[in-house]
């Protein structure tokens, strides 16, 4: 069925993945494709952006229409800070790894949020340094045992709390094998002003997926906690709307959170109670599903973006690089000008 | 610490002989206390009495406290090298007063802050002694500017020593703050020490200036100054940046000239200025924004070169246009981040791990600072890579003579970069598009941009193997097509980047070969020279790489000397590793010395070879 650009969801798609089969990455790719399509996005606009590692190879398996970029190992949000800034109208989608992020890119993962790029910032995390065979990367439990490189003494970092700590103004974790959660985060995540986090747990089928392991297929399967359930609404479907209470949140009631598009989300609280709202909340609940090895999915923390780091910059209504040749050059009578201050 | 400006050389030496409008004066005092104002006046008054004048800051890696030696050198023949003589000291640092005292050339002229300790046990000067506190003591001025104020004294007695008309130096002052009230508050200063002189001063020296015309219609700018207008004139729309000594004004003067690209009647900018986390980071930011489509640069210095050295790998590869301003200092390591060399030429050329080319534009001056400064993009951009321009710390951050910039002479020139609708056009006529495929046989692909609004604009830039339809590819035939396209486009490059200036006169067996900032020395060792009956050929390199002038020179000389200011001879090294000639009529001259090169190390180099002929 064509979406309302007239494509169809297999327009969506990349070159085939030479990922491992099974691969939690792949499924994400899947999700990334499918939130594309039925948010209509026209592909021309997007980026895709990534580092180096096995997920920084996925741009190259969706969205085929859009241009890619496979940076340089952890240094991807620098690239996608100038090339959000040279162009304002493109729609930034960037994969990175738990090896790309959490250890060479943790500085420009930290600077990117800081400065609220706006883009899509996906973590596609499993704890393990694929590419080279199976290291532990910073993120990998405490205490895990890998084959060849023994026991990890050391605690892991956690990519959504420092994107708290750090200012974002969207930050989510979810669980690659929770495929609706995955997609209804990815499209609020499109549609946010601001850098969006989505750290995705997407087990190793290869070097990291024995069932002990919290980046596990297993483990994730039997204890991911949703934090809510997670409805993403488009812009224009607002029926309903008025019914909602929005504001005091109680035990069973909904929330919802609007985005700049004019598209919500909506979230039903499960157990936890979790207000994403709440910035100290947001911390707590990460701290307490740090300590207790818990696997809590969802919106952690949301609030309304502030500036972006463009907006902060006063520029052009017409994007950089589409500048004409006058506004890039000023005139021989400017010149002429300057260098009188100097005679 | 200290700083002999005039290594054995004496005032008297054949062909730099001292006299009116001609001579260096040297100010000692501590970095940090405000004496670079009154240095400028100082140079302005002379630039606005119509005489040829540099200055050269020598100053340390301090803030505030440690020696500062400030040279500026008056020369009626238009010279604006480093003298390698100073007949005037003034010393008014307490730290290095006595090695001051002791360096002065013969026949010198010492001027002393009297309140210092010192002993002038030397007979083969003159001294001129100035009680400054007593000088200052009924003087009206903020009491917080006493440091600073203390340094005008020096200027007032030497307007009278050397005949610099006080008005003058009251314009000096206005262009130097752009404002009345600092301008009177301190020629009220100068104006105390004038009279002070007058009264009780009596000249015994033999230097003084004299009012020329040799200013007229010229300008007095710093290199990084000239870089930064130039990219503004050259569309740059995102800077990106990390501080580093001595490149830190460059980005400075585009924040101050950014006017330039204020739209008048939006009043927004077409410009975007990111201070970033570290050179990893800023040189990533304007790759990323050369691969959206807009001019992008960074400006920095040796070790943030080192930190950009993988990333500008990538940008060869994947052939993203950008622009890198290395202002040089000295190396390995830290070195001396307040020297000047030009130790970075071998390093960019080759910049990144694996078989890579850079393009590297080596401006002399401050008109070819501006001039590069907009070209380099339209480089870039033609070429599709990263073009490096290697200026210094002596260009970037001392004062340069210059003749007023000329406004681009050619339109901006984007290169292969195909829109909607020339990528409809370009499907007409090629029923396909592949972007790293060689359609017009000179390397260079077509290019599209992110935000192109057609269905099959997009591709996928990676630093992985690719063949030329932008997809992954690990087959070595594919590598070697890359490869050997690649090394096509550097061949294109030799048409594109600026030529070299060359001086060629048949009967001459000696060439000269050099680029940079040595210029104005080996214009002046060349003059002094061929009075001595040695005429030498010269050529200066303006880019790498090379183009065929380059090995013509060489070949049509019995003698070529490449003087260079970095230790090891880098040029030199590189036209052995590139000629495919003999090149045993080849002499390096490589000094590195910390500081930039004299007329006079030039002259006396080559003619100890000349004579061991």
């Amino acid at each position: 069925m064509a979406n309302a650009l007239g494509l169809e969801r297999a327009d969506y798609r990349g070159g085939t993945s030479t990922l491992c089969p099974g691969c939690g990455h792949d499924s994400i790719s899947g999700q990334i494709i499918s939130a594309a399509y039925d948010l209509n996005l026209p592909m021309w606009r997007v980026i895709k952006l990534s580092g180096i590692g096995c997920s920084s190879k996925t741009p190259a398996y969706f969205l085929k229409g859009s241009h890619g970029f496979n940076s340089v190992h952890g240094r991807m949000p620098s690239v996608a800070t100038g090339a959000t800034l040279a162009n304002t109208d493109l729609i930034a989608l960037a994969v990175s790894g738990d090896g790309d992020t959490g250890s060479i890119g943790f500085g420009q993962y930290k600077h990117l949020i800081r400065r609220n790029v706006p883009m899509v910032y996906i973590i596609e995390n499993n704890g393990v340094y694929g590419l080279t065979k199976g290291q532990f990367s910073a993120t990998a439990d405490e205490g895990q045992f890998l084959k060849s490189y023994g026991k990890n003494d050391l605690p892991p970092i956690d990519l959504c709390m420092e994107a708290v700590i750090g200012g974002a103004t969207f930050v989510a974790r979810s669980f690659s094998g929770d495929a609706k959660q995955v997609q209804s985060l990815l499209k609020a995540a499109i549609g946010h002003r601001g850098t969006a986090v989505i750290d995705i747990v997407s087990p190793c089928v290869t070097f990291n997926n024995s069932p002990e392991s919290t980046k596990s297929y297993d483990y994730g399967k039997e204890h991911e906690i949703p934090l809510h359930e997670i409805q993403y609404i488009a812009p224009g479907f607002v029926q309903d709307r008025e019914e909602i209470t929005v504001g005091e949140y109680s035990e069973g009631e909904m929330i919802e959170v609007e985005m700049h598009d004019g598209s919500f989300i909506r979230l039903k609280k499960l157990d936890k109670g979790h207000d994403p709202r709440s910035r100290s909340e947001a911390m707590r609940i990460l701290d307490e599903g740090g300590r207790d090895n818990l696997l809590l999915t969802g919106l952690i923390y949301y609030e309304e973006p502030r500036l972006t780091l463009a907006e902060t910059m006063n520029l052009t209504a017409t994007p950089l690089a589409h500048l004409n040749a006058s506004q890039m050059r000023p005139s021989a009578q400017q010149l002429e000008d300057v260098m009188k201050q100097y005679m | 610490m200290a700083i002999n400006l005039q290594p054995g050389v004496q005032s008297q030496l054949r062909g730099y002989e001292p006299g009116v409008n001609n001579f260096s004066l040297m100010v000692a005092t501590k970095n940090g206390s405000g004496s670079q104002t009154s240095n400028l006046v100082i140079i302005r008054s002379l630039f606005k009495m119509g005489i040829p004048v540099s200055g050269k800051n020598l100053f340390p890696s301090n803030i505030k406290g440690l020696p500062t030696w400030y040279t500026i050198r008056a020369s009626k023949d238009g010279y604006t090298a480093r003298r390698a003589t100073t007949e005037i000291a003034i010393a008014f640092n307490q730290e290095t007063i006595t090695e001051d005292i002791f360096n002065l050339a013969s026949g010198g002229v010492l001027i002393t802050n009297q309140d210092l300790k010192y002993t002038v046990n030397r007979t083969d000067i003159t001294v001129y002694e100035l009680p400054v506190k007593d000088i200052l003591e009924d003087a009206e001025y903020p009491k917080d500017l006493r440091e600073r104020i203390i340094n005008m004294v020096y200027v007032g007695a030497c307007c009278h020593i050397f005949n610099i008309p006080l008005e003058i130096t009251y314009e000096a002052l206005l262009s130097q703050f752009g404002k009345e009230k600092p301008a009177r508050i301190n020629h009220a200063i100068i104006k105390i020490a004038y009279e002070w002189a007058q009264a009780n001063l009596k000249k015994q020296d033999p230097f003084y200036f004299e009012p020329m015309d040799k200013t007229a219609g010229k300008i007095l700018i710093e290199g990084n100054e000239a870089a930064a207008i130039g990219s503004l004139f050259g569309g740059v729309s995102v800077v990106a940046w990390y501080p580093i000594t001595p490149s830190t004004s460059l980005v400075d003067y585009v924040m101050s000239h950014m006017a330039l690209r204020r739209d008048a009647e939006t009043g927004k900018n077409t410009i975007a200025i990111v201070q970033a986390e570290d050179e990893l980071a800023a040189v990533g930011m304007i790759i990323g924004a050369g691969w959206a489509g807009s001019r992008s640069m960074t400006a920095t210095s040796g070790p943030g070169i080192s930190l950009m050295a993988e990333f500008t790998g990538l940008a060869y590869f994947a052939e993203i246009p950008t622009v890198i301003w290395d202002v040089t200092r000295m190396g390995p390591s830290t070195g001396l981040p307040t020297r000047t060399s030009q130790g970075d030429l071998l390093f960019l050329y080759t910049l990144s791990h694996g078989d890579t080319h850079q393009i590297v534009l080596l401006p002399a001056n401050a008109e070819e600072c501006f001039e590069f400064g907009w070209r380099s993009f339209d480089i870039a951009d033609q070429m599709q890579t990263p073009v490096f321009v290697m200026s210094d710390l002596d260009i970037g951050m001392n004062l340069w003579l210059s003749n007023p910039f000329t406004y681009p002479d050619t339109p901006i020139n984007k290169g292969k970069m195909l829109d909607k609708a020339k990528l409809e056009a370009f499907f007409e006529e090629h029923k396909e598009w592949f972007r790293y495929r060689d359609y017009d046989g000179d390397g260079v692909g077509y290019r599209t941009i992110p935000g192109t609004e057609h269905p099959r604009a997009a591709f996928f830039t990676r630093g992985t193997g690719h063949n030329d339809m932008a997809t992954y590819s690990e087959r070595g035939e594919d590598w070697v097509t890359n490869m050997t396209r690649l090394r096509h486009k550097f061949e294109t490059a030799r048409g594109v980047v600026p030529k070299p200036v060359v001086d060629y006169n048949p009967a001459n067996p000696i060439g000269i070969l050099s680029f940079g900032s040595n210029d104005v020395a080996i214009a002046e060792a060349r003059d002094i020279m061929a009075t001595s009956g040695i005429e030498t050929n010269y050529l200066r390199v303006r880019a790498l790489p090379f183009t065929p002038e380059v090995w013509q020179f060489i070949e049509q000389h019995d003698r070529v000397y490449v003087v260079e200011n970095n230790f090891d001879g880098q040029m030199a090294q590189i036209l052995r590793m590139e000629s495919t000639m003999k090149t045993n009529n080849m002499i390096s001259l490589a000094l590195g010395d910390t500081l930039p090169m004299t007329a006079y190390w030039i002259h006396t180099q080559i003619l100890k070879h000349e004579e061991a002929q």
